[in-house]
């Protein structure tokens, strides 16, 4: 298991490695001199010069990739063109509510979907089925930030219960983390939790099939078990891969989330950078965003291990 | 008079709650007693199967219901029970095991922990009594190492010892009632003689009364004490083992049991000074498993296997699974590449000729697999895929399509079946259609890959005329893959016995199969099933060798 586990990280070292060239080439393939592009429009020669200078971009371009990735390595990132800040800093102060959103958001999802999609494909055919496949086509086709401002609406302004919007970091205290993070966690778990039931429903109703699920009946076990012990274990292979590719994409889609409950997350900074072309900004975005996905990936592969003993790489 | 265990009067399961509908089960009765094995002996589709998952309580809910009769296990009625009354009684007063050991275990639930959950259900026993139980258990359908077959997960095993865990958990907790259906049917001959015994000693040991469902003459021979003959839902005919297969009243039985091929090899056909069609020089296929880091395996699927097929002759290749018989067709009609050999074709060498310079052989050889419900494509009409080939090979559409009407009309089918689909046919018309798909390019060599196994005896017997017929008529030569030694005694003129990829023993069928040389193919013949009687003559084959002489 360790020695997959090493040879897995490893072979994510020639992953990363190609998307930071990309990265890099990125901007010093786009026609025309990247400093211009950089500074914008309204440069002056100057401020062309620093940025030139301060890029290295009158170097030979391998210099200029080997001081890129050396100073990668030392987690420098480059400065913001906008506000000047190093652009580490300010992905580390956006990090923790995107990610805040997220975990709850799958958390949430999973605890919900997964029961859901049981029961349904436990009772396939009948009105509870029904009931949840409507409910979750609902869920795929109301967009999150409809779902978002009703929330507002009812339980903010309405009701009052708990805050409009904003976010409080879990380290200043639980509870207004708690209150803030309620809302945009129903909102954007809505799509989530309609696509983990139906795959699971999918997964457990063919598993429910199996030769091994009449055995279990045979037995003499009660059907709470044929469901957990027997089938859910084998359907649970698809449904991983959803919800780990799922986790993987929320990271990234959580900017209308954000907007809506005006959240500093790194979701609003990607898309803040790609309007004010902060190019040191979306190099970073990028290569964060593939590190996520590549451990995301990591981590399904090895649950898939954990949870069937015939999967062996 | 020993106790009656099961005892089903009457019993009609029909198609839906409504009254009225289609009904699977017809008015059965059948009892077992202790101590005692009833054979329930069928074709595909007689409901047997459907019986035994009545008994269990097992039946799809809602689909198949059980709307007359009575099922008692030992006085009481199992009909009227609650589920949760099915489910005590399941494990702990009847049990059942299944046909297909590689798919009846969880694979992802080590096999000791799945024979637990059965005590944790039903018996208020410790850990440490619950495993000592277990490992009691599992020596007693005799698995080796039981420590360490307890903790490992059901694909680490083969066939034949997933199938003693399922017995082992079917009888731990020591029901009256053990339901085994076609508990045999997917394992190796010699597998299957194990198993069989096994089920037998445990029987006398534990006093169980045993429902036993097969379809093969042979297993009923070996093990029934009574035999219950079913048919489309009825009963046909029921009574001690002697008496059924020596004097079957009903005519379905005695066409059931004449249409079991007889392992006594059929009258050699005189040798012939016909072209050699198909030569196999030395053919191997070695498997290579791939490793990312570290060492590769490598699985010698074949190994030097030389064979020689005449014009109009028929060679059987016959063996186990994984004895690679498979493994070396393919490789001949060169769906797999060999690895190393030579695979002589009408003179042609075409073991490594490229894709395209095999083109124009290809259509010398021709193949039909085993399973004819997922060998045909199901969208295209039966017409179309007989066509086909000859349509690749430049002939015009309309007349591919004549001569698929020919060829149906020559494998016993009506010619406008061109228009239908194959879901519209039963298994042996498929199995027909397939061989006239096979047919129309004209091949020197028809290789028939276990062509008959998935088909019922009576289809089998007639599927097998067809084959020595078309034979007689256009001169082809067969090569015929087989795991059962009755069919190949039937067909074939020659014989090769593979094990592990190799060839142990080859010559004249009546040669091989009545004085093998090789302890392999001696151990085989003897493992066959049922081989002490000729059925087809409603006598043990002692009595008809005696009649002959």
């Amino acid at each position: 298991m360790l020695g997959y586990l090493l040879r897995r990280i490893l072979a994510a070292v020639p992953v990363m490695g190609v998307v930071a060239l990309f990265v890099f080439l990125l901007l010093r393939l786009t026609p025309g001199d990247p400093a211009a592009i950089l500074a914008g429009d309204n440069a002056t020669p100057e401020r062309l010069e620093r940025i030139r200078t301060s890029l290295g971009l009158n170097e030979p371009l391998i210099v200029q990739f080997i001081t890129w990735v050396n100073k990668l390595l030392h987690g420098d990132l480059g400065t913001s063109l906008i506000s000047n800040l190093p652009v580490m800093k300010m992905i580390g102060q956006r990090v923790e509510p995107s990610i805040s959103i997220a975990l709850c958001t799958i958390i949430l999802a999973v605890m919900v979907a997964v029961p859901l999609g049981v029961i349904a494909a436990w009772k396939h055919g009948t009105w509870i089925d029904r009931f949840v496949m409507g409910l979750s086509v609902l869920g795929f086709s109301v967009p999150v930030f409809v779902v978002g401002y009703i929330l507002i609406q009812v339980f903010a302004i309405e009701l009052r219960w708990v805050p409009v919007q904003g976010f409080r970091s879990i380290f200043n205290g639980f509870g207004p983390f708690f209150e803030r993070m309620i809302l945009p966690t129903c909102a954007l778990s809505f799509i989530y939790i309609a696509l983990i039931a139906r795959m699971t429903r999918a997964a457990m109703l063919d598993v429910l099939g199996e030769d091994y699920v009449r055995t279990a009946r045979a037995k003499g076990i009660n059907e709470v078990a044929v469901m957990m012990r027997h089938a859910l274990r084998n359907a649970a292979v698809p449904v991983i891969t959803v919800i780990g590719t799922g986790f993987a994409l929320l990271i990234s889609g959580v900017v209308v989330t954000e907007s809506v409950f005006n959240i500093p997350g790194i979701g609003r900074l990607t898309v803040d950078a790609v309007l004010a072309r902060d190019y040191p900004v979306i190099q970073a975005m990028i290569l964060l965003t593939s590190l996520i996905y590549v451990v995301v990936n990591l981590l399904i592969d090895v649950a898939y291990t954990l949870l069937d003993p015939r999967i062996r790489y | 008079m020993t106790n009656i265990i099961l005892d089903i009067n009457n019993l009609v399961v029909s198609v839906g709650k409504k009254p009225g509908g289609p009904k699977i089960i017809d008015d059965i009765s059948i009892q077992v007693r202790e101590r005692e094995t009833l054979c329930l002996v069928g074709e595909s589709g007689s409901g047997k199967s459907v019986t035994s998952l009545t008994t269990m309580g097992l039946l799809p809910k809602g689909t198949l219901v059980p709307t007359a009769g009575s099922i008692k296990l030992v006085g009481e009625e199992l009909l009227a029970a609650t589920d949760r009354r099915l489910r005590q009684l399941r494990a702990t007063q009847m049990a059942m095991i299944f046909q297909e050991p590689m798919t009846a275990l969880n694979p992802v639930v080590p096999v000791g922990r799945q024979i637990d959950e059965v005590l944790r259900a039903h018996t208020s026993l410790d850990a440490k009594a619950r495993k000592k139980r277990i490992l009691d258990m599992m020596e007693q359908v005799h698995l080796p190492q039981v420590e360490r077959i307890f903790a490992s997960y059901p694909h680490r095993l083969s066939g034949g010892q997933r199938q003693r865990i399922m017995i082992a958990m079917a009888l731990v907790l020591e029901p009256k009632l053990l339901i085994a259906d076609e508990p045999t049917t997917a394992l190796d001959v010699t597998t299957q003689k194990q198993i069989l015994t096994l089920i037998r000693e445990l029987q006398r040991d534990h006093g169980t009364a045993v429902l036993f469902i097969t379809h093969d003459m042979g297993v009923v021979a070996e093990i029934a004490d009574r035999v219950a003959v079913m048919r489309q839902g009825r009963l046909v005919e029921t009574g001690p083992l002697d008496t059924v297969l020596r004097n079957p009243t009903m005519e379905y039985t005695r066409n059931l049991l004449s249409a079991v091929p007889s392992l006594v090899p059929r009258a050699a056909r005189p040798e012939t000074k016909e072209p050699v069609v198909l030569e196999a020089n030395e053919l191997s296929k070695v498997y290579k498993e791939r490793a990312f880091f570290g060492k590769g395996r490598e699985v010698v699927a074949a190994d030097k296997v030389t064979l020689t097929l005449r014009k109009g002759r028929t060679l059987g290749i016959v063996g186990e699974s994984g004895s690679g018989k498979s493994t070396v067709a393919r490789c001949i009609v060169r769906l797999i590449d060999p690895t190393s050999g030579g695979v002589r074709l009408a003179g042609r060498e075409i073991a490594d000729i490229s894709r395209r310079l095999l083109q124009p052989h290809r259509q010398k050889i021709q193949i039909v697999f085993q399973d004819p419900y997922r060998s045909l494509n199901p969208r295209v009409t039966v017409g179309e895929s007989i066509a086909e080939g000859p349509i690749n090979y430049g002939v015009a559409h309309t007349e591919a399509m004549k001569r698929a009407r020919e060829l149906l009309e020559l494998v016993g089918l009506p010619a406008d079946a061109v228009s239908r689909y194959p879901h519209q046919f039963s298994g042996g018309q498929r199995q027909r259609i397939a061989i006239a798909r096979a047919l129309a390019l004209d091949p020197d060599v028809l290789v028939a890959d276990e062509a008959v196994s998935a088909l019922d005896v009576s289809v089998q017997a007639q599927v097998l005329d067809l084959l020595d017929e078309i034979q007689t008529r256009l001169g082809i030569a067969i090569l015929f893959i087989t795991h059962d030694l009755r069919v190949a005694a039937q067909i074939c003129d020659e014989v090769v016995v593979m094990q592990h990829g190799r060839v142990v023993e080859q010559g004249p069928a009546a040669e091989v199969l009545t004085h093998p040389k090789q302890a392999y193919t001696k151990a085989l013949l003897d493992a066959a099933p049922g081989r002490g009687w000729d059925f087809a003559n409603f006598r043990p084959v002692a009595e008809s060798v005696g009649a002959s002489a």
